[in-house]
């Protein structure tokens, strides 16, 4: 997205888009991320009311994973998940697992 | 016109009496303030306004000057024309959301009655509070006496709402010295106001459901920057808006405004500019030397101080021999007051530059009378003499 001038946006810092956060990706703020294990999901989607940011995907009335673009790995979902179906794992191994696949 | 003349409502009021008589006839939809002397009676007339539905105000009575400021902030946002009234310590607790208020482009209004920082505590006259706040986004200006703390008010509502300004405005006036004390005061009709201010009307409202609008999201490296650069135009913007209101004003009432006052500025080489009451102070000054056959003493008063009126400070000073620059207020480390700094910036770019030096005076309320404007004048006479400026910052009254 390029970046506007000064005379280009409104003023007062404020914002006209409604819901326009989705554009703004946090993904790259997480530290640990949430791993799903299905086979001890149970679909209680507990994770989905409780997540701050409305990261959890849920597909007929399934959880299938994590926005992981705006999921900033917060935990809240592994900490209230009654199943133990989360997991939060170190952040930096998957993005050298991503890096390692971009070089090859 | 003589009928006109006769028909002007004159009235005897105080600085803060007529400080609640201006906002009542500017009649806002909210104001919210917290008492603080010598700003009280401001809101206690007010109180009695809304008490006695004079007004149609909604009256927020709020437990302090952070949260006067926050509920402002918020009335304005949601579209309604807000205004408050404070001083000193109470201007240093809203500190933070000063900025914030102009930041978020939000015309408030606001009387700031001068008073002296604490500490020590003191509750007199000087400019240690409002001088504070000059880098904080809002449009700053001064008044002489208790008319001008009235045309200044009903003038800021216009200047702050301009659609190419949009910013808070502080009308500040010296405490107890322009406060509590009693003059004559020429008031429009409430009709006049009112046509005079208009309606206003807010682009983004907060409560506008069918267009919805984020005030005060984060905003990092990415456009910060912007929104400040945006804070510095719309200042620029306000000087001709400053100019053109100050004029319309003049037709309406008869006393028309600019960024700065002249005062025997042609006959002048000499020229103390000041602020505030202390700039009366200098004209019976400069009309009793004139008296006694000395004409070559001037003042420019300075009524806008944000935004700095530079031009006006180089065109009026160019060619002038010494200039006393009068503070009523110290910039603690700093290499003079704050006004002294700024007009000695602007006349830097001239050619042949005028000698400058600074008056520190009154702090804390002390007495500045004409014996010590003469004492500036006398200053200002070594050194047109002398062409050098021996102590550029001098502390006037201060006991030794």
């Amino acid at each position: 997205m390029k970046e506007k001038g000064w005379k280009e946006i409104p003023i007062g810092g404020i914002i006209l888009e409604a819901g326009n956060a989705e554009k703004y990706l946090t993904g790259g703020w997480r530290t640990f991320r949430p791993i799903l294990d299905k086979e001890k999901c149970k679909n209680c989607l507990l994770c989905w009311i409780y997540c701050p940011d409305g990261c959890i995907i849920v597909e007929e009335e399934k959880t299938k994973g994590f926005y992981y673009e705006h999921c900033k790995g917060c935990g809240i979902c592994a900490n209230v998940c009654p199943f133990d179906a989360i997991k939060m794992e170190e952040e930096s191994k998957y993005q050298q697992e991503k890096s390692k696949k971009e070089s090859e | 016109m003589m009928a006109k003349t006769l028909a002007k409502k004159i009235l005897a009021l105080t600085g803060d009496e007529t400080a609640a008589e201006a906002m009542r006839q500017i009649n806002p939809d909210v104001v919210a303030a917290y008492p603080i002397t010598p700003q009280t009676e401001i809101v206690q007339n007010y109180s009695q306004f809304v008490a006695n539905g004079m007004v149609k105000t909604e009256m927020v009575r709020v437990e302090s000057e952070h949260s006067a400021m926050s509920a402002c902030i918020g009335a304005a946002a949601a579209g309604a024309r807000a205004m408050t009234a404070t001083c000193a310590n109470g201007l240093a607790l809203m500190w933070e959301v000063l900025y914030i208020a102009a930041s978020y482009r939000l015309p408030i209004v606001m009387a700031v009655v001068n008073r002296a920082l604490s500490g020590p505590i003191n509750i007199h006259c000087d400019h240690s509070d409002s001088m504070g706040a000059r880098d904080s986004g809002w449009i700053q200006l001064y008044s002489e006496n208790c008319q001008e703390v009235y045309d200044n008010l009903i003038q800021a509502v216009k200047i702050g709402e301009n659609k190419n300004v949009l910013l808070p405005v502080m009308v500040c006036f010296d405490g107890f010295i322009i406060s509590h004390e009693t003059e004559r005061v020429e008031i429009l009709e409430d009709e006049e106001v009112k046509n005079f201010i208009g309606e206003f009307k807010i682009e983004h409202s907060l409560l506008d459901l069918k267009h919805p609008v984020t005030y005060g999201p984060l905003d990092l490296f990415d456009y910060y920057f912007e929104h400040k650069r945006q804070q510095v135009d719309a200042m620029e913007k306000a000087i001709p808006v400053i100019k053109e209101v100050g004029k319309e004003y003049g037709r309406l009432s008869g006393r028309s405004y600019e960024l700065v006052e002249k005062f025997n500025m042609e006959n002048a080489d000499m020229v103390i500019v000041a602020l505030g009451s202390t700039a009366g102070t200098i004209k019976a000054t400069i009309e009793e030397l004139k008296e006694n056959g000395i004409e070559n003493v001037g003042l420019l008063k300075i009524r806008a101080f944000r935004p700095f009126p530079y031009e006006d400070i180089q065109n009026n000073l160019k060619d002038k021999a010494c200039i006393a620059v009068m503070d009523r207020s110290a910039s603690f480390g700093a290499l003079g007051g704050p006004v002294f700094l700024e007009v000695r910036s602007a006349l830097y770019e001239l050619n042949k530059r005028p000698l400058v030096i600074n008056y520190i005076y009154g702090l804390g309320g002390r007495e500045t009378s004409v014996e010590h404007i003469k004492k500036v004048v006398e200053g200002l006479n070594k050194i047109r003499k002398s062409k050098k400026v021996e102590n550029l910052v001098n502390y006037l009254g201060v006991r030794e």
